[in-house]
């Protein structure tokens, strides 16, 4: 056949996604919308639902695990459809080039829980450019003993660069974990204290 | 959300499946549903088929069964879209005669039918087939189906659907004349 490349090449397919993706989000068919951001720490996959962001992953973290996850545990009405996400990723845009010091998103924390779901919520009080440790975070959440499960709380949060894990260090000031990696957390820091 | 279900791998030992993330269904089935879609209908109409197909399946896809056969699955629900989209142009007496306007992309199985520049006639030979061999050779040689898938949708063996599927291809050589 002569003319198998005319209609039928990957952008004709990616001209109907686009039209799906559209379609699913007016008849509420779509649960969760997600889009891979280019960032100075690597791809991002950002995804959200109707009520905001619900995840934030880094590539580390594989981004076939992170969506199979999403379908597991939110609904597996996923879709990669960038539209939803246009605001998410200007932002984070501006973050890293340092014309942002905080977001406005609307964020949906379903993904977490409990305590470590209050120690996430009180992430974003953390300034940019500051740092605090896992014991004063504890502190501050009401269980200075619970430094551990402080960490835990930050090593799972689902949203970090927007919900700033990255500045929570050890008591010694050294980086404790990341899970991103610890250069992302290094150059998380750096950003900011520049 | 859909229950995880227990696949046995040995005995006493299962794997726990869950439903892929819909993308990944698109991104896999998109062409195949697309080659079933233009078996039937003109591009413009093909496309409006491939949309609604997949539309109805992201509604449908947390009931289905994690071992379902999801080619199978979408292929049916393109089937019965197509059908609805031909009955809808029917009522408004707007079905054409000819098929598709524009060049057909057909992946037609038989080196010989390279020759034929006109896929209208394809098209046209296909559908004069019998029911079953229509089918057969529409599943298998346009939707890019195996021989098993085929008859999980229309039912039967695979022998007899392998059977359906080479007297189709048969008939058509012969009213092609190749």
């Amino acid at each position: 056949m002569t003319d198998h490349t005319t209609t039928g090449r990957p952008e004709h397919l990616r001209g109907l996604h686009a039209g799906l993706e559209r379609a699913a989000a007016e008849r509420g068919l779509l649960d969760v919308a997600y889009r891979i951001v280019d960032s100075p720490v690597g791809r991002l996959l950002v995804a959200a639902t109707e009520r905001g962001i619900v995840r934030i992953a880094f590539e580390l973290q594989d981004f076939d695990t992170v969506l199979q996850s999403l379908a597991d545990r939110v609904s597996p009405r996923v879709l990669e459809a960038p539209g939803r996400l246009e605001r998410a990723a200007l932002e984070l845009d501006e973050y890293f080039d340092r014309r942002r010091t905080s977001f406005d998103l609307p964020l949906d924390f379903r993904l977490t829980g409990g305590f470590r779901g209050e120690v996430q919520r009180l992430l974003p009080g953390i300034g940019y450019g500051h740092t605090t440790s896992y014991a004063e975070l504890a502190h501050a959440a009401g269980r200075p003993r619970a430094f551990r499960a402080v960490g835990t709380a930050c090593a799972t949060n689902p949203l970090p660069v927007v919900v700033p894990c990255h500045r929570v260090l050890r008591g010694d000031g050294s980086l404790g974990g990341y899970a991103g990696g610890l250069d992302a957390k290094r150059a998380l820091l750096r950003l900011e204290s520049a | 959300m859909p229950g995880p279900s227990h696949v046995p791998v040995a005995r006493g030992v299962y794997r726990v499946m869950m439903l892929l993330p819909f993308e990944t269904i698109v991104r896999e089935h998109g062409p195949v549903v697309l080659r079933v879609c233009r078996s039937v209908l003109a591009a413009h109409d093909a496309d409006d088929a491939w949309s609604e197909t997949f539309l109805k399946a992201l509604g449908a896809y947390p009931g289905l069964p994690v071992d379902a056969n999801v080619e199978a699955w979408l292929v049916t629900i393109a089937r019965r879209t197509c059908i609805d989209l031909l009955r809808a142009r029917a009522r408004h007496g707007t079905v054409t005669e000819r098929m598709p306007e524009r060049p057909s992309t057909l992946g037609v199985p038989e080196a010989e039918f390279e020759a034929q520049d006109d896929a209208d006639r394809v098209v046209r030979a296909v559908s004069a087939l019998p029911e079953r061999q229509r089918k057969a050779v529409t599943y298998h040689y346009l939707g890019g189906l195996r021989y098993r898938e085929v008859a999980d949708i229309i039912g039967g063996s695979t022998e007899a659907v392998r059977r359906a599927a080479a007297d189709g291809i048969r008939t058509l050589r012969r009213t092609m004349g190749a």
